[in-house]
């Protein structure tokens, strides 16, 4: 595998000093100034419609960071993941509903249900490889879909509906400004959370069955192993996904859960950048608001929207904000960068005249990286 | 006590018979070759004893433990470590990172950071590069970084496997180099290899598989001046 270098990416020289917009771009900080933005959101715009939109588009930043744990770390390619939220939706209602709990009380249930759904995919079909793998998940998707629609439990193809508002303390906050904070908050947690997972020692197994499964594996990693919990993971992000998605229509139906949404979310994932939890979530951000700006189009709308869709991912094929090829080394500073600029040889004269196209790059574009231009 | 024995090990691939009875014993601290024709069955004897293919007659044990129906993380953890043909190093990861795999299932940190810091003294040219993408390496620095990783485990035994394929005359002597002083530290090699004057030159004993089967075995010298070896892999 190692012969089949994309080329687009291979000649990557690493440790240049970074310019001012992609140090800013890597900065820490960034996921608070996200975080920020959001909160303060609230009090620029408050209409019912801009809450409605936004809490929408949270809850799918949630489903596309948890998307990303699979497609993204592990490199399964799920193309039912809405699956996983219909599973929580469900049970969040279903439970709320017949016992009159308050929907916070449905959590461990919604965990359980979505964790036995994640075993009962993945244990069959994780032994199965990449298009195979794409082909279960997507007939996985519609048997939940037609599961949902036929069953009187889940109230056929009218769905639940009357499924309570969120409660916490004896405070409701089933107002759309404070379910919107409400989702604010879990939702941080959570993409926290995946992007912490992300480096964790069970992440950089992730990365090493993505790149090369039998590499992994003749290394010592339990590779089945490590791919199923990818898979429970992300089966738990899209359980609570569904859950806030049940709080915040107060009515579900199989409608909801088709494969389009299934497929939005992984656009979503693929279209900010895999593996990258800040890339995932602009995509996630953009796929979900872009149809409500161009609502004034009419139905022309799709339209436009398929084809911004095209043109990012022909003129950034990695996505928006690509994950970084290497982690920054913790100790002491970096001294190859220095090696590299001495070094008069091949890599070296072709990172100065890199770093000068990406320098262009940078000051037309604002964007951190122009490999793919 | 032998390092690694194969006795009488046979595999299957589907209804196709790979090895029909392989018999290899690896004493501790040698450097053993494993020769033979494409398809002989040389990557498959090394895959059996990883236990990445299954082993369906025989038995293979390991530093006295069998490990005929173990694992793979299990003989990894064991200390019997296999680079496999054409390197598999992770072209998008950083060489560091690439390193970092190696001490996947080595939970003292410190020891990890040690071995690195070892590999890195024993493969400068690794140390210059730890921060490029292992995908922008030379075939031959990616060799070595397939061995170095596989050293970061902290190995009894490497199985090397094909470590001079698509490389120079001039690097698979490097590697070859480097194959010996990792044995001359200590640890057991066996190698398999098409070029058999490089591998004979550095290997205490060597094996000649044919269809699956051993046929021949020897000391180095003694398989280098066999009449048959020169005719079948050096050319008169």
């Amino acid at each position: 595998m190692s012969e089949n270098v994309d080329s687009s990416t291979a000649p990557r020289l690493i440790g240049k000093p970074a310019s001012v917009v992609s140090r800013l771009f890597e900065s820490k900080q960034l996921g608070w100034a996200g975080f920020a933005i959001a909160v303060i959101f609230p009090f620029l715009v408050a209409n019912n419609y801009a809450m409605n939109i936004a809490t929408t588009a949270v809850i799918f930043i949630l489903l596309a960071s948890g998307l990303n744990i699979v497609v993204g770390y592990c490199g399964l390619l799920d193309l039912g993941y809405i699956a996983f939220m219909a599973v929580g939706a469900y049970t969040a209602g279903i439970v709320s509903k017949a016992w009159e709990l308050p929907i916070l009380f449905t959590i461990p249930a919604v965990l359980l249900m979505t964790v036995l759904a994640g075993l009962i995919i993945g244990a069959p079909t994780l032994r199965l490889r990449s298009d195979y793998l794409a082909i279960v998940t997507l007939g996985f998707g519609e048997i939940i879909r037609l599961t949902a629609n036929n069953l009187t439990i889940t109230g056929g193809p009218s769905g639940i509906y009357g499924i309570p508002g969120v409660e916490l303390f004896g405070l409701d906050l089933s107002s759309p400004v404070m379910f919107y904070f409400f989702c604010v908050v879990v939702v941080s947690l959570l993409v926290l959370g995946s992007a912490r997972l992300g480096k964790s020692r069970l992440g950089r197994a992730w990365r090493f069955v993505r790149e090369d499964e039998d590499a992994a594996e003749a290394m010592g990693i339990h590779t089945y192993k490590v791919k199923l919990a990818a898979y429970i993971f992300g089966a738990m992000w899209g359980g609570i996904g569904g859950m806030l998605f049940a709080a915040h229509l107060s009515a579900i139906s199989p409608q909801s859960f088709v494969f389009l949404q299934s497929a939005l979310v992984l656009m979503a994932v693929v279209l900010g950048g895999m593996g990258n939890t800040r890339g995932v979530v602009v995509g996630a951000v953009v796929i979900s608001l872009l149809p409500e700006f161009l609502r004034d189009m009419g139905n022309l709308r799709y339209v436009i929207f398929g084809v911004v869709l095209i043109a990012v991912m022909v003129l950034r094929p990695q996505g928006f904000w690509p994950t970084r090829a290497y982690e920054p080394e913790k100790a002491g500073p970096d001294r190859d960068g220095h090696d590299q600029d001495d070094g008069g040889s091949g890599p070296g004269a072709h990172g100065r005249k890199r770093s000068r196209r990406e320098h262009r790059k940078v000051t037309s574009s604002g964007q951190e990286r122009g490999e793919n231009a | 006590m032998a390092m690694l024995e194969f006795e009488n090990v046979e595999v299957f691939y589907g209804k196709i018979q790979a090895l029909r009875g392989i018999t290899v014993r690896v004493e501790e601290g040698e450097i053993v070759s494993l020769l033979g024709n494409n398809g002989a069955g040389k990557t498959t004897t090394l895959s059996a004893a990883s236990a990445i293919v299954k082993s369906h007659a025989g038995r293979i044990s390991f530093a006295g433990q069998e490990i005929t129906k173990a694992k793979p993380w299990e003989v990894v953890a064991a200390g019997l470590i296999h680079v496999p043909e054409g390197r598999r190093i992770f072209s998008t990861l950083s060489v560091m990172e690439n390193l970092q795999l190696g001490g996947y299932l080595v939970k003292d940190r410190g020891a990890v950071q040690k071995r690195i810091a070892d590999v890195l003294e024993l493969l400068p040219l690794l140390a210059e590069r730890r921060n490029q993408q292992g995908g922008t390496l030379s075939g031959g620095e990616q060799q070595m970084l397939a061995i170095g990783r596989a050293l970061i485990a902290g190995p009894k035994m490497l199985m090397l496997d094909e470590p001079s394929m698509g490389l120079a005359p001039l690097i698979v002597a490097q590697v070859m180099q480097v194959i010996k002083e990792v044995n001359a530290n200590g640890t057991t090699v066996l190698l398999v290899e098409q070029n058999a004057r490089a591998a004979l030159k550095i290997t205490s004993r060597g094996y000649v598989i044919e269809s699956g089967v051993t046929t021949l075995t020897g000391t180095g010298s003694e398989l280098l001046a066999d009449s048959r070896i020169v005719e079948a892999y050096l050319g008169a």
